[in-house]
């Protein structure tokens, strides 16, 4: 009996610490091994947009290249950082002092994503950041480790935030999840509003994790007056500010308008048709955009829990594809030594995958392709599961992102 | 200066509204947690995972039954009752002469595991429940605030419910019954009284309360498996304000916080999430058995 509960005991106090830890430990040497960490949100919020469906799309990535078909073994380990950046330095640290990581994908949650992109650095491996918005990656932060490929906030101020002024919205209020990428995204996108003559009329701070009831946030925003209530937020904190909205009719009579600037479309299954429509919102990609990304999402096969591709999880698939092909080109001994040496061979080499179509990395390690934007369908105009969006238009990508100069990123200055 | 005054006024009115709903739901899992400890000495870590499965569970009912918002009110709690009754005989009944920890580590283990099965299944994101429309007729349209039917009815509800339990416990034979049992089981015992099962519906009662609050709960917040453990830590400080097993206590705390955790949104949203904690930690540094608790 006693050992019995000690047993159990034991595994209680255990569950909590093993979701921080990486899978596997032992370091085996061989030269010719590619190791691929896939560090992302396995248990909260961000889980359906990345979690598990990053590695299957990392999978799929190593699949696709061929790599492993010259002899190169490429292994894929994944890891919970649980939306913190000290789990997410802890893990990062093991896996590459211990575990020989060569190559770290996803990692959403700004704040983390930024603890390791220092980190990454540090070491001299590869980063390639599909998950996180801030666009401090390739300004500010840069790294030459670094690539952001999938979207940043300059991208989605850009698109969402100027579709929005274009439709007459110039007074904004922000409701902004208190961390590193709310505050990138109120930044980039009240810079994008006044540089169009728009205003900032103010903005509410919401903690985060933790926050589930935005109607008093709501309220504020509409007392304010502000013609657009900007949505600084992402995933379950932004499924609740719009439910609730909807259910304090903040939008009725159509003087206030809804911006959800960082929508996925996990976010538009879960808050389900009736109460998404008429959304406008930004994505480098759809799985249904075109004849490459249906086929993209067809080879991916079923999902955890039956989902449909995000543009993150796209993103890890681009962007390991196109590393995979770079450590080709230049020799995997040669792309395992040095990540920096490995990032320049990928920002030499036009990219081209399925996902995101024909594009470049920049210096600043800036992923460049096409945003588009798009509107959520009504039900009735759905013809059936995950039939989401219309697009409504599309931005290039030498206009979608923000300009090479303006970032303030020192590899760009040297 | 008066206008000035009446502005701040006006602000306050609506948050201090929005925060009676809050409360109303920090009063129901906190008397529901309060029943347990106060009865079984067991510190349910497991409750935020069964106010989860409460909304669930109603959300399946809809969905795979077709049974409505009103029909889940009642069967939610029955289901998810009766799961923690299960629980109840088949491992908490083993921890009673044990310290508190052991319960606690248990009960948090469980609701781990359950989060776990719940996300594996469901994903991460959450599901849609739209709530009744029939509560549009309760609507409240002024011009300082628009306040939906379903939030008033919340606070109706938990209030109603918070004083059905308290007037069970406090003015009926099985109260006394229960309350003499927490003070001198093998008395009762003596009497007559089945003391352990008494126990295990307790624990089914403390149980089927999380449920009802996330039946409550599923057409304001999105059903996903971290909906109660955003919301137990908090619960967890209502308690201990409130002073660990009082009824009385949990529930006017539950209410009362809701309001403060409603202005500081206004006064300093940043702080609106350790508000709460801060009064914990005044609290007990001048009254360590809490504002209602006894000894």
């Amino acid at each position: 009996m006693t050992m019995n509960r000690r047993t159990l005991l034991g595994a209680a106090a255990a569950l909590p610490a093993l979701g921080g830890l990486p899978f596997r430990s032992a370091r085996a040497q061989a030269a010719n091994t590619i190791r691929i960490g896939v560090l992302n949100d396995q248990s909260g919020t961000y889980r359906d947009l990345s979690g598990p469906g990053s590695t299957q799309a990392v999978e799929l990535a190593v699949k696709e290249s061929g790599i492993t078909q010259r002899g190169v073994t490429v292994e894929v380990v994944q890891a919970d950082h649980q939306n913190r950046p000290d789990v997410g330095s802890t893990v990062v640290r093991q896996w590459i002092d211990r575990d020989g990581i060569d190559v770290v994908v996803d990692v959403p949650t700004s704040s983390v994503a930024l603890a390791v992109n220092t980190l990454v650095r540090e070491k001299n491996k590869v980063f390639l950041n599909s998950g996180a918005a801030t666009s401090d990656l390739t300004g500010a932060q840069c790294s030459p480790n670094t690539v952001h490929w999938t979207y940043d906030t300059y991208m989605l101020a850009n698109s969402t935030g100027g579709a929005m002024v274009r439709a007459g919205g110039k007074s904004w209020f922000f409701i902004t999840a208190d961390y590193a990428f709310g505050h990138a995204l109120e930044r980039d996108t009240g810079n994008f509003v006044k540089a169009q003559g728009g205003e900032v009329l103010g903005a509410v701070r919401t903690p985060f994790p933790g926050t589930t009831d935005f109607s008093s946030y709501l309220q504020q925003a509409q007392r304010s007056r502000a013609q657009v209530i900007g949505l600084a937020n992402a995933g379950g904190d932004t499924i609740n500010s719009i439910k609730q909205a909807a259910e304090f009719r903040i939008t009725r009579g159509g003087r206030v308008k809804l911006a959800g600037l960082l929508v996925f479309i996990t976010d538009v299954n879960s808050l389900g048709l009736e109460v998404a429509q008429g959304l406008v919102l930004s994505e480098t990609f759809y799985w249904d955009l075109n004849d490459k990304t249906r086929a993209f999402t067809q080879r991916l096969g079923a999902m955890p829990g039956n989902i449909k591709p995000s543009m993150v999880q796209a993103g890890c698939y681009g962007s390991v594809l196109h590393y995979l092909k770079a450590a080709g080109d230049m020799g995997v001994a040669a792309a395992k030594a040095s990540g920096v040496e490995a990032v320049n061979r990928m920002k030499a080499m036009p990219t081209s995958d399925d996902a995101f179509g024909d594009g470049t990395i920049r210096a600043d390690g800036r992923k460049i392709h096409p945003c588009y934007l798009f509107e959520v369908k009504a039900p009735s105009e759905s013809r059936g599961a995950w039939d989401y969006y219309k697009l409504l238009g599309t931005t290039a990508g030498d206009q979608a992102f923000r300009p090479v100069a303006d970032g303030g990123c020192a590899l760009v200055r040297s | 200066m008066i206008e000035n005054l009446l502005f701040e006024l006006e602000m306050a009115a609506p948050q201090v509204i929005l925060g009676l709903v809050n409360g109303a739901f920090y009063a129901l899992l906190s008397l529901g947690l309060a029943i347990i400890f106060g009865m079984l000495n067991v510190i349910n870590f497991a409750h935020g995972a069964q106010f989860m499965m409460g909304a669930f569970v109603a959300w399946m009912l809809l969905a795979w039954a077709g049974i409505p918002y009103w029909g889940a009110l009642v069967l939610a709690p029955l289901i998810v009752g009766a799961f923690g009754v299960v629980i109840e005989r088949t491992m908490i009944a083993r921890l009673y002469k044990l310290d508190h920890l052991y319960g606690l580590l248990l009960t948090f283990g469980l609701a781990l595991i359950i989060e776990g099965v719940f996300r594996n299944g469901f994903g991460s994101s959450g599901l849609p429940y739209a709530p009744p429309a029939a509560f549009n007729a309760l609507n409240i349209d002024i011009p300082i605030m628009f306040l939906p039917g379903y939030r008033v009815w919340v606070v109706i509800a938990s209030f109603l419910v918070c004083l059905a339990t308290w007037l069970v416990i406090e003015k009926t034979k099985i109260g006394a019954y229960l309350r003499a049992a927490t003070e001198r089981p093998e008395l009762v015992q003596a009497f007559g009284v089945n003391v352990p099962r008494m126990m295990t519906l307790t624990y089914g009662a403390g149980v089927a309360l999380a449920a009802f609050a996330g039946v409550l709960a599923a057409p304001i917040y999105s059903v996903n498996p971290a909906m109660g453990a955003n919301f137990i830590i908090t619960v967890f400080a209502v308690v201990v304000i409130g002073g660990m097993g009082s009824i009385m206590g949990s529930v006017v705390t539950g209410f009362g916080l809701g309001l403060i955790e409603g202005l500081a949104r206004v006064v300093y949203p940043e702080a609106s999430a350790t508000v709460v904690f801060v009064i914990m930690a005044i609290v007990l540094l001048t009254r360590p058995a809490g504002l209602f608790g006894r000894g």
